[in-house]
């Protein structure tokens, strides 16, 4: 398939619960979806933050974690066919002279669409910046939060730091080509899988790498290259050298590009009226925790009506001559051919 | 009941608390410099702070979870906690806590 160019009605940014609920209701209205969003599977918030998490305050359901929301948001939007595009950030949102909008991803897929609905949440989720004075200047030269190509790291002295997953991998994965190999983390508990801390722990205890337990101090070095740096333990401050630096402490979220769309924005949120959920930007919408409105409350359940609403607005200014009527998916047997129902 | 908190900037705040709020709670009402991103379900740790030497045996300890998030911070101290894991009652009053770097908007 060509990707340079995709044609949709909606594109919907962020695959969290209130953007793939919009395909539901957008749906209804004969309405296909494009969905982007910079995780690597559906759920937003739900997916990453709090997947095992009870959630108590979604209508019809006393308890549901985050992963079964999400998973059964999914199949109930199944028959609607939108298309889902992961890992990518939407970097540019531009209006077309003959009406719709021109939407860029971070890869320079081009989506081109009627209505734009920013579903974002808190924005993206970015890797987690350890908050050490200076450390911007090392990042993409001798810092980095994941690992694109395994050659920058050969005979380097490899700093790791953290306890999860993603550090104790890239510690196994890396070791055997680096200089030298140390993985700082703050206790020794580890959330990563027992095998790959058993892993790790043989590798210390054959002298192969090595392993502090303390937290990142001061980084040293020129033009963006890391020579040096401290880590702070229990009691002492050790001096290590390090040419190569891998923090691993999560995602968090960023409001990113959103704010460079020319939407008007209130405390990093996006400013809706309560009728369309529309931004200062017509036809282009924003529902979810990214919009601010009089009395918003932050609730799935709140993104679900706005999503509802705004379906009705997209659907006038894609379909500006049909009548729309209102119906309900029990009585309607419209809806429910659409919906699959047998 | 007080909360009494020292912010990144190192400007201190007496902030009224309420019973039974989480201290994060407490400091986000007060338009205080915290992300508190998952809103308090122990599932993020934006909400990190260090607690004073003179308060840390009086809270409840944390739980192997806390602990597991607070690995996901990259200036943790012995003293550091997670707010939404304080819950404000009488026992704490005049609790002092500094908000980390790492619970920065």
């Amino acid at each position: 398939m060509n990707e340079t160019h995709i044609t949709t009605d909606v594109v919907v940014i962020g695959a969290g619960p209130v953007g793939l609920f919009a395909v539901f209701e957008l749906g209804l209205l004969d309405l296909k979806c494009h969905l982007i969003d910079i995780l690597d599977r559906p759920g937003g918030q739900c997916a990453e933050l709090y997947p095992e998490k009870p959630i108590y305050d979604i209508p019809g359901f006393s308890v549901i974690s985050g992963q079964e929301l999400t998973d059964n948001l999914m199949k109930q939007i199944e028959p609607f066919g939108a298309v889902f595009h992961y890992n990518r950030m939407i970097n540019n949102v531009k209006k077309l002279d003959s009406g719709g909008f021109k939407v860029i991803d971070d890869e320079g897929q081009v989506y081109e669409c009627k209505v734009v609905v920013v579903a974002a949440g808190g924005g993206s989720f970015q890797p987690k910046r350890p908050p050490v004075p200076g450390i911007e200047v090392f990042e993409d030269k001798s810092v980095f939060y994941s690992v694109r190509r395994m050659e920058e790291f050969k005979d380097q002295d490899i700093v790791i730091v953290g306890g999860g997953d993603s550090a104790l991998d890239w510690v196994l994965s890396l070791q055997p080509l680096a200089r030298s190999m140390t993985l700082v983390h703050r206790r020794d508990n580890f959330r990563a899988a027992p095998d790959s801390v058993n892993k790790m722990k043989e590798l210390v205890a054959a002298g192969k790498m090595k392993l502090i337990l303390g937290q990142i101090g001061e980084l040293n070095g020129e033009n963006g290259m890391l020579s040096s740096m401290t880590i702070k333990s229990a009691d002492e401050v050790l001096s290590i050298p390090v040419t190569r630096l891998l923090p691993f402490f999560g995602l968090t979220m960023k409001l990113g590009p959103v704010a460079d769309w020319g939407l008007d924005l209130e405390n990093n949120l996006i400013t809706v009226d309560t009728e369309k959920f529309e931004t200062s930007v017509p036809g282009v919408f924003a529902i979810g925790d990214i919009n601010t409105y009089p009395g918003k409350l932050k609730l799935i359940l709140s993104g679900f009506h706005e999503g509802a609403l705004m379906s009705q607005a997209a659907k006038r200014i894609i379909s500006p001559d049909e009548r729309i009527i209102f119906q309900y998916t029990t009585s309607s047997t419209k809806l429910q051919k659409k919906l699959g129902v047998k | 009941m007080l909360l009494l908190v020292t912010d990144q900037k190192g400007v201190k705040h007496e902030l009224e608390a309420l019973d039974g709020w989480r201290a994060m709670e407490v400091m986000r009402d007060w338009g205080l410099n915290i992300k508190a991103e998952c809103g308090g379900a122990c599932a993020c740790a934006t909400c990190h702070v260090f607690v004073d030497p003179t308060w840390v045996d009086r809270l409840v300890p944390a739980l192997s979870e806390e602990e597991a998030m607070l690995d996901t911070v990259a200036d943790t101290q012995d003293n550091s906690r997670l707010s939404c894991q304080i819950i404000m009652s009488d026992a704490l009053d005049g609790l002092k806590l500094t908000l980390a770097p790492s619970a920065a908007k």
